[in-house]
């Protein structure tokens, strides 16, 4: 890995080229939650999407889990991104996300046990997340620490709204409870399909298709105006 | 090779002069060092917390399947015999052990073993209780368990299921449906057939290895 590729540039800090237009922080934030959520917008993170939203603890434990690394990681690039060079960069924001990875699993196992428990192999695998090592290149690594701090928190919101979303669902459905605390009584009849794998795919294609009929209309509604 | 974005104008690839090798080499160390040592740092600091919630679940699984015992004894498994002083290799921890429990009076309540088998996903380990004199279950606790969500899962949830075990003679039979009474028979979950069985499998095997170790323990003055 020598010096082959000389086109990524290594930016004066004024003039980033490709560099997201300034904002304020609440705006910062508010674009990962919403307009560009990780999850249904970029499309990045679908598999912890399915594989740890069967109950709503475990979306919400992966969620916060993905949040404190994206927040961590994003904000180191941000302070040694004038320090790395473009050859290495994609090399040291690996292996700063897997260290806060790392820090974060060994936190929640002295903290929390029972979520450690739960989410078992699948905190690790935060690591090859797309959405983290994807907001590390495409924004922190542009920007000052305080507007990656601010991404950070509003990617990592997002994608715990989805997911508690996606586990709510498939939780009341496959299980007839929420946070392991039954609703709809003994004569529920659970639809186990929906806490299995598939019942994943279901959930988040039917979200989807929800909220691209929403933007279609409102931008059809918004055309009649006009 | 310029990342796509959503954001700004059309990055400028302007020619620069590439990064000398002994910066790359040394940026990649001194980010190795420091992750290194973060990482090590946090292991340090955490170990002690997680050693405690493994030792935690440990002495309540015990507790449980003994039939809330007032004190116990650990006996190490070491060179095919038991003995009661722990060996002095590291991973104390996963050496086998077994814990022979006493009421308050030490009386001898019966011995806690773990058994780990393949179950429909994964490895399940279970602790089992039981009483080595008369070979009667007290009870057994999932410890670990990848089974279905809503399915497999039920080994350990479902109390109708997991109760129905004190009092059992091993070797058991798991079967479908209603029990015809037999000390040997368990009633499988429904929909849980091969984790249920499973169960079973472990608790047969860990008694039958165990029961041997445990009457040669006994002979030898329990020392």
């Amino acid at each position: 890995m020598t010096a082959g590729a000389s086109a990524t540039p290594a930016s004066p800090p004024e003039f980033v080229p490709g560099a997201p237009p300034p904002a304020a922080f609440s705006a910062d934030v508010w674009r990962g939650i919403g307009r560009e959520n990780p999850v249904l917008i970029q499309m990045l993170g679908l598999c912890p999407s399915m594989a740890v939203t069967n109950t709503l603890a475990n979306g919400l434990a992966m969620g916060a889990a993905t949040l404190l690394v994206l927040v961590g990681s994003e904000v180191f690039v941000s302070l040694f991104r004038k320090v790395i060079p473009g050859e290495v960069r994609i090399t040291s924001y690996v292996l700063i996300i897997a260290t806060f990875v790392t820090v974060v699993d060994l936190a929640l196992a002295a903290t929390f046990p029972d979520i450690s428990k739960a989410l078992g192999p699948f905190m690790p695998l935060i690591v090859v997340n797309c959405i983290v090592l994807g907001r590390a290149e495409a924004f922190a690594a542009k920007v000052r620490p305080v507007r990656a701090l601010a991404d950070g928190i509003g990617m990592g919101l997002g994608f715990t709204l989805t997911l508690v979303v996606i586990s709510g669902i498939r939780e009341l459905l496959g299980r007839g409870s929420l946070l392991n605390v039954n609703v709809f009584g003994p004569h529920f009849e659970p639809w186990v399909f929906m806490v299995m794998p598939p019942g994943g795919f279901l959930t988040l294609g039917i979200l989807m298709l929800g909220l691209a009929w929403f933007a279609e209309a409102r931008r059809r509604r918004a055309k009649a105006v006009a | 090779m310029t990342m796509p974005h959503s954001h700004g104008a059309p990055p400028t690839a302007a020619p620069r002069a590439s990064t000398p090798a002994w910066r790359l080499v040394t940026t990649l160390a001194v980010a190795g060092a420091m992750s290194g040592l973060m990482v090590s740092s946090v292991y340090q600091w955490t170990l002690p917390a997680i050693e405690q919630h493994a030792a935690e679940r440990e002495k309540a699984a015990v507790y449980e399947v003994l039939g809330a015992p007032a004190r116990w004894d650990t006996l190490y498994l070491v060179n095919d015999a038991l003995t009661r002083t722990a060996p002095a290799t590291k991973g104390v921890a996963r050496a086998p052990r077994a814990f022979v429990g006493f009421d308050a009076d030490g009386k001898e309540l019966g011995v806690a073993i773990t058994g780990t088998e393949p179950g429909f996903q994964d490895n399940v380990t279970i602790m089992i209780g039981f009483r080595p004199s008369t070979g009667e279950l007290i009870g057994f606790r999932v410890l670990e368990q990848k089974e279905t969500p809503g399915l497999g899962d039920k080994i350990e949830s479902d109390t109708t299921f997991t109760t129905q075990f004190a009092g059992r003679m091993p070797p058991l039979r798991g079967v479908k449906g209603a029990t015809s009474g037999g000390k040997d028979e368990v009633q499988t979950i429904t929909g849980a057939t091969i984790s249920s069985r499973a169960v079973v499998r472990i608790i047969n095997n860990a008694i039958a290895r165990w029961s041997p170790l445990l009457a040669a323990w006994e002979e030898g003055g329990a020392q």
